[in-house]
């Protein structure tokens, strides 16, 4: 049996979550909350655990201490639980990891087939269907690395969404990228906010957290320093520790 | 600081090409030491050269009735092989049944070509084509039935042998070699314990040891009565011993397969088992081919270490031909023969090896 209570009406929330690396805490006290439809961009400097954090949501990684729960239900060591979970949460990873030996059809039909139980033909039709949504129906039948970087993360993109996901998680999406593949990736990314897509995106890419956030978050050291509307946080931050990080990434 | 080029300006033609003249000259007579060398060396290799045709052509006896043909002739005796090329590559099979091992050959040739070759690699034809093979192949060998006459697996030998014996080792050793390489590295403590004592084990030991506790230790640990055929046992035996070394260079593979991949895999919930078979061996299997390659190569050259516990392998039933004082001359070209054999097979694995790492690189498979 699933556990399903419900802390509130939050689709994700993480509570006083702390979590290690042997010795070395990375995760202090967490605490963060995403309703449904929000889009929340986590930012930082980098070792501030923002990453960790989204990877505990889908349990990437484990946490040590506190709670997290993914639409009621919470994630324990219960495989279940866990299957449960990762079956509403889509994730992109900074370095794709799309699957090489596949065609990118075969990558985006692999979980619809075998997780979903799904016809050859109607994944197919899916996968079509996303592919045309990223833009790249005609790199259907190529391998990955045949691809541009901005293109496979695309297909990464397309990939997550062929589990017919209600949370995606972005983990840097647009780091491993050249400057001018940055745009196609986070046009993509908005026109998935803009249907409705609860999403957290960790990034650097501050236009695209003023413009698409409903909630910017600073992690610094393993903590949430500041959570605000993007007008807030960006026009009026009230940490010290924000303003410093702002002038850093902002200024130049 | 100046900037004086030593070098000569040139202009660089693409197109250009060195006469034969020159490229012998820039390349073989380029100083008075190069030009030593290159004649010491070429002197050698053409009376290296010459010797081999006068040996093995010129003064060669091919074909004879009796071994005083070649006593007189100062080259090679290939006639040898035509007169002793069927206990050589049949062993103790009796002699009038030897046209089943030449079917049996034909069909195991063809069973591997056909699958070796990609356009065949579907489960709906491999497996029957293998159950066909295996079985054809174990009348024909045993008889005992559709009035074939029954021979018992001590009288084989010869070339069948060493295809039993090689390709046991490799249908049974790989599967066994994948299941101790994921062991090895499954989250599951016993699963990895199992893996870790096993391999550690036997490859702790030399084949030797292996053969003579498959032969002589096993029967008795089995109860009363109970019986399992010698050659099975030798075989099950080298298999073993195959896929620990087998185990560990595909655990290499599996290494260099980025934690990524797993990732990718697990955040689209596939199982442990759709993991692995689909995203991680596919790919570790190709980065450990070449490994791959060159242990199924010399675990076909293992085969000849039966002869230690009684088996006439190919090169078992050479030697044993050889002891016939008439002929006995002539034993090297008879192991010419045999070691043609060899690298026949050797070399077609290795080729074949290459042409699959291509259709990977080339996106076919």
């Amino acid at each position: 049996m699933l556990d399903t209570q419900t802390p509130d009406d939050a689709v994700i929330k993480v509570s006083s979550v702390s979590k290690w690396f042997s010795h070395f805490k990375v995760l202090k006290d967490v605490d963060l909350t995403v309703g449904k439809g929000e889009r929340v961009v986590i930012c930082g400097p980098s070792g501030s655990g923002k990453s960790t954090l989204i990877r505990c949501i889908n349990r990437l990684e484990e946490h040590q201490e506190g709670h997290i729960w993914v639409n009621g239900v919470e994630m324990t060591d219960n495989i279940k639980n866990i299957e449960a979970i990762r079956r509403n949460i889509g994730m992109v990873f900074q370095s794709f990891n799309l699957f090489p030996h596949l065609t990118v059809l075969e990558n985006l039909t692999l979980g619809p087939t075998l997780v979903r139980h799904m016809k050859k033909k109607d994944a197919d039709a899916l996968a079509m269907q996303l592919l045309e949504k990223v833009r790249i129906p005609e790199q259907a039948h190529k391998y990955p690395l045949q691809l541009s970087g901005g293109q496979q993360q695309r297909v990464a993109i397309a990939r997550s969404l062929c589990m017919e996901p209600e949370i995606m998680l972005f983990d840097e999406p647009t780091s491993a990228l050249d400057p001018e593949m940055i745009k196609e990736v986070l046009d993509t990314m908005i026109e998935l906010a803009e249907s409705g897509m609860t999403m957290i995106v960790v990034t650097h890419e501050m236009g695209f957290a003023r413009t698409v956030a409903n909630n910017v978050v600073l992690m610094a050291d393993g903590q949430v320093i500041e959570t605000g509307a993007p007008e807030d946080f960006f026009g009026n931050p009230q940490h010290e520790r924000t303003r410093a990080f702002l002038d850093q990434i902002l200024k130049h | 600081m100046a900037f004086t080029p030593l070098a000569k300006s040139v202009t660089f033609d693409p197109d250009a090409r060195l006469s034969a003249v020159d490229w012998i000259r820039q390349n073989l007579f380029q100083n008075v030491v190069q030009s030593l060398l290159t004649i010491a060396v070429g002197y050698a290799i053409v009376s290296l050269a010459w010797f081999l045709l006068r040996w093995g052509l010129l003064d060669a006896v091919f074909v004879a009735d009796g071994p005083e043909a070649c006593r007189e002739a100062a080259g090679a005796c290939w006639a040898v092989i035509g007169v002793k090329y069927r206990p050589m590559l049949f062993g103790l099979y009796p002699y009038e049944e030897h046209w089943r091992l030449v079917i049996m050959i034909v069909i195991y040739l063809l069973t591997v070509v056909l699958s070796l070759w990609p356009r065949f690699w579907n489960l709906r034809f491999l497996v029957p084509l293998w159950i066909f093979a295996v079985t054809s192949i174990t009348v024909l060998m045993f008889g005992g039935v559709f009035g074939l006459r029954y021979v018992p697996s001590n009288d084989w030998g010869g070339l069948p042998l060493t295809i039993i014996l090689f390709t046991g080792t490799v249908l049974i050793g790989m599967p066994v070699a994948v299941l101790l390489a994921l062991g090895r590295r499954s989250p599951l403590p016993f699963a990895r314990g199992v893996s870790v004592v096993f391999i550690e084990a036997m490859r702790g030991v030399p084949l030797i040891t292996i053969l003579f506790v498959a032969v002589n230790v096993f029967p008795l640990f089995l109860p009363q009565g109970v019986e399992v055929n010698k050659l099975l046992r030798i075989t099950v035996g080298i298999a073993i011993f195959f896929s620990c070394y087998q185990a560990e260079v595909i655990r290499g593979g599996l290494q260099a397969v980025p934690r990524g991949q797993y990732e990718a895999a697990a955040s689209i919930n596939l199982t442990y088992w759709q993991t692995t078979r689909r995203i991680i061996l596919p790919q570790a299997m190709r980065i450990a081919l070449p490994s791959i390659t060159n242990h199924i190569i010399a675990a076909m050259k293992n085969t000849s270490f039966v002869i230690i516990i009684g088996l006439f392998d190919i090169l078992t039933a050479t030697s044993a031909v050889m002891q016939d004082p008439l002929w006995r001359r002539y034993y090297v070209e008879a192991y010419l023969f045999i070691a043609f054999i060899y690298l026949f097979f050797g070399y077609s694995l290795s080729r074949y090896a290459r042409q699959v790492e291509k259709w990977i690189n080339i996106g076919r498979i």
